[in-house]
């Protein structure tokens, strides 16, 4: 070839009746090497562009099964994955608080001072007219007991403190209890305007609301309070603010603002009223938030608490992780949860133990059946292999019902046992809701999911291979040891890992037949999915089930060699 | 055959049947007796019976009647793994989890065999069919010829005396398989060893056997050396069967000895050598090979001869085929060697042709 290129007459003149010097003309390259298409694009890009159409057609065709699998497969997987580590909850509603926080030392082991309190009682205020302070109280109850209750009950006492304002306000001067004249206060001229023409029948939006200038600087809490009160209603109710009372919350504020700000100067509406007021809070009854909260409970002082609401401030934690292999993230870190509320670790090694045991027993129960089914003729294989099927067409449930009629103490086993005089009529064998319930109702569930990979691994084994071994001198155990179950070993590794790992996740039969003794670590997740909804400890054990199912996989593959899987063929 | 004989074979056949479904005989009267260190080919068209017999031979199959002897001891009740047969199989069989040697080693393995000597046996076995740089191989990284050879040495290894092979070289090429037949007679014959070869091949059949027995419809139609089957076929199957040939029909109208005359049915007479027909006015096919055909012969006076048309003239190379249309039949071949002095027919021309009595043989007329 090279001799070709190097003369130019060759390549530039091929004789046509010269194939050689014709193929050799053919075999065009580049600069660079790269063999180059009959039009002198580098012949790897023409491949490229002719097999993409081809490509594009393939992915049409699984398209609608990738969107599928996406959506119903990676997608949850995927969300579960989040859900497992992620803890928004406690910084969305308590988001000044976990700010304040972060300058407090758990281990100084003093309660946080003033501005926590404050921020929290901001917070609380907020997160209880949106009815959001019981959710966290449940979240942070998985990891504190007692916190649920001390959020509901401060949750219903926040309304309390600023009513005591209030009322000292109102006695006052009641104009304070006027909604349009803190409207007009707060407000500015347009906005009140556009609001008086306004009307709820039009259907028109609310206007914007827009405060009046210099307010903010004057009265700087009150402001903030009452925007957040105009924003909820605005949103929550729909309702103007001309008709609607402040929250308590704005009294709380604007006695705290004009306990500090100098108010003299001011020269707006109602100018006078806001003067009287600044004369007389000196002499307003008070509290401070610290106290407030204390005398609501006195957990509240309780570092622990406190320890607690910090370690579970970042948006994303470990402690779902932590609890789902029975340890607690407290203030300190990590540690081992209490003995008695050790279950997880347990739950565990239970369903890994019987998941075993329960593909062990599909073995030896299957393994014959489908020995017989790839070695009878034909007809007699067809009979038995629909026997094979038979429970694919019962409903799970009945089958696992079924077992409980059989294995209960008054049940069909027990009655035979007692009336052959195996048993006493006194000590009936206790096989239900145990784990003996539950290994006999799951091996009989999954049985035909070890015979079809095994069937379909002999019935590829041709009898000549026995035979051979025969003729060569082998008795039948022999030739059956030595030469038909090792070319049957890769039917029995599919059918293990196909039971093992339907096994590992069941749910339905543990829940009927498993009892208390019985019961898997799916159970448990499925109680915290419908009945706890403590999602994210379910997520999280969730994820370890999966992660522990793909660990055994690999293992799996490294010592017997997923090669030597065999589904058939 | 006489009894005596019969008892001195070394495999032995005796009056076996087999049937398979309770109505249909598969194998029909089977009597056969081999000498030892014979090469015996079962040849025979599909469904004949042939893999049956030797699956009954080497306990498989048990016969539905009659009896199966094996150095004069009748093996109707021994298990397969007792008879000490070594079998090669139609897909050779080698166990595939196992290395080319631990394939060899195992029927050594399993008579409970001491480790250094099964080595030495193996290493011998390999060597002696050319593989002994393959031992370390699974079955699945050697070539087809490859594979045949170690199953071949894995029923010699164990030194039987009887080795039985089903279609062994079916699945070669063309090339690999006459190398192989060469490979195995050689063995055989270095090795003394019995062997029931089962084939397809009628080439197969002839070249390498000692006796060829041509089975069909469960029966052994013939049972010759191969010379014998091919120049003096008992009866029209085998005649056809064997080699190619041509026929003729017709009515035997004069009959003597060795000698018959046969009127065809376009009312020509040729002379013919009567093998299995008796009476005057029998129905007879004549059989003459391709290469006895001489054209424009000059027999004698008394000879009878044919008036033939050329339909087709084909060079093949060594030899020529003449294609004629001779008393009806249009597929008449003539075989004739590539000769300096062979005229070259055309289409068209119209020539007489003549055989010797004894090269055309009346058979029946089934
Ligand atoms: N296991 C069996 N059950 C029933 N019938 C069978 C069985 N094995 C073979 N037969 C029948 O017996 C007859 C002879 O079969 P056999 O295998 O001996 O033929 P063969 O001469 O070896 O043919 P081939 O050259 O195609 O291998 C066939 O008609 C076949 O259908
Ligand atoms: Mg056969």
């Amino acid at each position: 070839m090279s001799d070709a290129t190097a003369d130019p007459n060759k390549v530039e003149a091929p004789t046509p009746d010269d194939p050689l010097a014709q193929a050799k003309a053919l075999d065009n390259r580049d600069a660079s090497g790269r063999m180059l298409a009959a039009d002198g694009t580098p012949l790897k890009r023409q491949l490229a562009k002719s097999l993409r159409v081809q490509k594009i057609r393939a992915l049409m065709l699984i398209a609608p099964l990738l969107i599928f699998v996406l959506l119903t497969f990676i997608a949850p997987i995927a969300d579960m994955l989040f859900r497992s580590v992620e803890n928004q909850i406690v910084s969305e509603t308590l988001p000044e608080t976990v700010e304040a926080l972060e300058d407090w030392d758990y281990e100084s082991g003093e309660a946080p001072g003033e501005p926590v309190y404050d921020a929290l009682y901001n917070d609380l205020f907020l997160a209880a007219e949106y009815k959001n302070h019981t959710r966290l109280g449940t979240r942070l109850n998985y990891e504190l007991t007692g916190v649920s209750s001390l959020f509901r009950q401060a949750g219903r006492d926040v309304e309390d403190r600023g009513e005591a304002y209030l009322d000292q306000f109102e006695e006052l001067n009641d104009q304070w209890e006027d909604e349009v004249v803190w409207a007009e206060l707060m407000g500015s001229d347009e906005w009140l305007e556009a609001q008086r023409a306004w009307s709820e029948d039009s259907g028109d939006r609310l206007p914007r609301f827009q405060l009046r200038e210099g307010v903010a600087a004057l009265l700087p809490e009150t402001t903030r309070s009452f925007l957040n009160f105009v924003e909820f209603i605005r949103t929550e109710d729909r309702e103007s603010p001309l008709d609607e009372e402040p929250w308590s919350r704005v009294y709380t504020a604007l006695y705290t603002d004009l306990m500090n700000n100098d108010v003299s100067a001011y020269s707006g509406p109602h100018a006078e009223l806001l003067q009287e007021a600044a004369a007389a809070v000196p002499d307003f009854e008070t509290q401070t938030t610290k106290e407030f909260f204390l005398s609501v409970d006195d957990d509240w002082a309780d570092p622990e608490l406190w320890g607690t609401i910090q370690a579970f401030s970042p948006d994303y934690t470990s402690g779902y992780f932590l609890s789902a292999v029975d340890m607690q993230k407290t203030p300190e870190g990590a540690a081992l949860r209490n003995e008695d509320e050790r279950i997880y670790g347990l739950l565990f090694k239970r369903t890994m133990f019987m998941s075993l045991m329960i593909t062990f027993s599909c073995i030896l129960l299957g393994y014959p059946i489908a020995y017989l089914l790839a070695n009878l003729p034909a007809r007699t294989a067809n009979l038995l292999m629909i026997l094979v099927l038979l429970p694919f067409w019962t409903s799970l449930l009945v089958r696992t019902s079924a077992w409980k009629v059989m294995l209960q103490q008054q049940g069909v086993i027990n009655d035979v046992l007692v009336w052959l005089g195996l048993v006493g009529d006194g000590s009936r064998l206790v096989m239900i809701n145990n784990q003996f319930g539950t290994i006999v109702a799951m091996t009989h569930i999954l049985l035909p999911f070890m015979i079809l990979p095994m069937y379909s691994v002999m019935s590829t084994i041709p009898p000549t291979y026995v035979r051979a071994a025969r003729s060569l001198g082998a008795t039948n155990m022999t030739a059956f040891r030595r030469v038909y179950f090792p070319q049957s070993v890769p039917g029995i590794g599919a059918g293990s890992i196909l039971v093992f790992i339907l096994a590992i996740g069941y749910y339905i039969t543990p829940e009927i037949v498993g009892g208390t003794t019985g019961t898997f670590i799916s159970n448990r997740i499925a109680y915290h999915i419908s009945s706890s909804l403590n999602w994210g400890l379910a997520a999280a054990l969730g994820t370890i089930l999966l992660a522990v199912v793909l660990i055994l996989y690999w293992a799996y593959d490294r010592i017997v060699g997923i090669d030597n899987v065999k589904l058939g063929g | 055959m006489a009894q005596t004989a019969e008892n001195d074979a070394f495999v032995a056949f005796e009056r076996v049947q087999k049937s398979y479904d309770g109505e249909t005989l598969v194998v029909k009267d089977l009597n056969l007796a081999m000498p030892k260190g014979e090469f015996l080919t079962m040849l025979g068209p599909s469904g004949s019976g042939k893999t049956t017999c030797l699956m009954m031979l080497a306990g498989f199959e048990t016969a539905t009647h009659g009896e199966i002897r094996l150095g004069g001891q009748s093996i109707n009740n021994i298990p397969p793994h007792k008879r000490g047969i070594g079998m090669v199989f139609q897909n050779y069989a080698l166990f595939p989890h196992m290395t080319v040697a631990e394939n060899l080693s195992f029927p050594l393995e399993v008579r409970g065999m001491g480790k250094a000597e099964r080595e030495k046996k193996v290493k011998r076995a390999l060597e002696m069919v050319q593989m002994g740089r393959f031992g370390g191989r699974r079955p699945a990284q050697l070539s087809g010829g490859q594979q045949q050879r170690i199953a071949l040495a894995r029923a010699l290894v164990f030194e039987a005396e009887l080795v039985l092979m089903d279609e062994p070289l079916g699945a070669l090429d063309k090339q690999l398989r006459e190398h192989m037949q060469f490979e195995i007679k050689r063995i055989a014959d270095d090795l003394g060893i019995t062997v029931v070869y089962v084939t397809h091949d009628q080439t197969e059949a002839l070249t390498m056997s000692d006796r060829v027995a041509v089975f069909d419809d469960g029966r052994i139609q013939q049972l010759a050396p191969p010379d014998e089957l091919y120049e003096a076929p008992k009866n029209s199957f085998v005649a056809q069967f064997i080699g190619e040939n041509n026929t003729l029909e017709g009515r035997i109208e004069e009959i003597g000895g060795n000698r018959c005359t046969v009127r065809l049915d376009t009312g020509d007479i040729i002379d013919a050598n009567p093998v299995n027909v008796k009476n005057k006015g029998d129905r007879t096919r004549v059989s003459i090979r391709p290469e006895r055909v001489e054209f424009n012969p000059d027999l004698g006076p008394e000879a009878h001869t044919l008036k033939a048309e050329v339909k087709e003239f084909i060079y093949m190379g060594d030899v020529f085929r003449t294609r004629l249309s001779v008393a009806g039949n249009d597929d008449f071949i003539v075989k004739t060697r590539n000769r300096a002095d062979q005229h070259r027919f055309s289409p068209g021309e119209r020539i007489t042709i003549g055989w010797l009595p004894e090269d055309c043989r009346a058979l029946d007329a089934s």
